[in-house]
């Protein structure tokens, strides 16, 4: 494995240690409840971990779009844009970095991809449901289905999620006797929703980043205005491909160095044998990988 | 060009930080945040 994709592995490990670092909540079968809670993390972790020691921007997304109406009524207001600005923050600095460097679910992912197996492509198509997913279960949906107090659900967390199963809802049902009693078809649905990504994380690699996280579809719109650029040098890219071959969400970075997909894990610039795609972080000349260490 | 977009974003974000903070919406996600998600466990 080339250096950079080492340093990323421990920025992954680390990412999720960070995130779920409150251990002692697992043994007393309750999650943390510091004041950190209060912040949004930039990844997909779910804030019912029991160790989580920061929100889920998106299940606080979720839970601020469907207060809308109730917060209205009450004079209150709260719209949701502490937690739009966190993510837009994040996303204009950096883009989608978080996705490849931080994102606990992301690391899970590329750790069962590793699983021998024929390994496989998503569709073209299929990685426009992320923003399908992100309009309608997460935006529309937990605004505009109300019940009879003016609240809306969480509903891609209630449905789709399969981040809070693994990381809630499992630990949760083994902790809490009063979780395990509740246990009924939602549990066995979303069970089957995180078997489902399980298996297909075998065959392709972040099926979820790639086809049905809204957070990386928010975050992937930043990655065409964010401080953090890639570029690629067209006098000296020879369109060889082998970036692409070697990315792991397909992305032809030489087309589009900006495109929503990439996850900014930089692996392109290390296999590049020409040393021909660079990335940029406020300094105004790219930053190239240096020509003469060893390509992977 | 699109350096100053980004900064310009990321200065509106903060805006849209700050406006949330005033009005209390940290409180507001910590107090969700603080109590078991049903939903995202699947029990809800």
């Amino acid at each position: 494995m080339a250096d950079s994709q080492k340093k990323r592995r421990w920025f992954q490990a680390l990412g999720a240690a960070a995130a779920n670092i409150w251990l002692p909540s697992f043994f007393k079968a309750k999650i943390y409840q510091g004041p950190t809670k209060g912040v949004c993390v930039p990844v997909l972790n779910c804030y019912s971990c029991p160790s989580a020691i920061g929100a889920c921007p998106i299940g606080s997304l979720q839970s601020s779009l469907g207060s809308v109406k109730l917060n209205l009524s009450l004079a209150r207001r709260q719209f949701g844009l502490y937690v739009v600005g966190g993510i837009a923050a994040v996303g204009s600095l950096v883009g989608r970095i978080p996705c490849g460097w931080l994102c606990p679910f992301g690391l899970i992912q590329e750790m069962v991809y590793k699983i021998p197996s024929k390994k496989f492509q998503v569709p073209k198509f299929l990685t426009y449901m992320k923003y399908v997913v992100l309009l309608v279960m997460v935006i529309l949906l937990p605004l505009l289905i109300l019940d009879e107090f003016g609240g809306g659900e969480p509903w891609f967390c209630k449905w789709i999620c399969p981040a809070g199963t693994l990381e809630a809802g499992i630990p949760l049902a083994i902790l809490s006797g009063s979780v395990r009693n509740q246990l009924g078809f939602l549990f066995a649905w979303k069970m089957a929703i995180l078997a489902g990504f399980l298996v297909w994380m075998v065959f392709v690699m972040r099926p979820f980043c790639r086809t049905t996280c809204p957070l990386g579809a928010i975050l992937g719109l930043f990655n065409k205005a964010s401080l953090f650029r890639m570029s690629v040098d067209e006098e000296t890219c020879t369109l060889c491909d082998l970036c692409r071959r070697e990315c792991p969400v397909n992305v032809k970075i030489y087309e589009s160095p900006d495109s929503p997909d990439c996850i900014r894990c930089l692996k392109c610039e290390k296999v590049c044998p020409f040393g021909s795609i660079g990335h940029e972080f406020f300094s105004k000349k790219p930053v190239k990988v240096d020509f003469s260490e060893p390509k992977t | 060009m699109k350096k100053k977009w980004a900064i310009i974003l990321f200065i509106i974000a903060l805006a849209l930080v700050g406006i949330g903070l005033a009005s209390g919406e940290y409180r507001a996600v910590l107090e969700k945040a603080r109590t078991v998600c049903l939903e995202c466990v699947g029990i809800g």
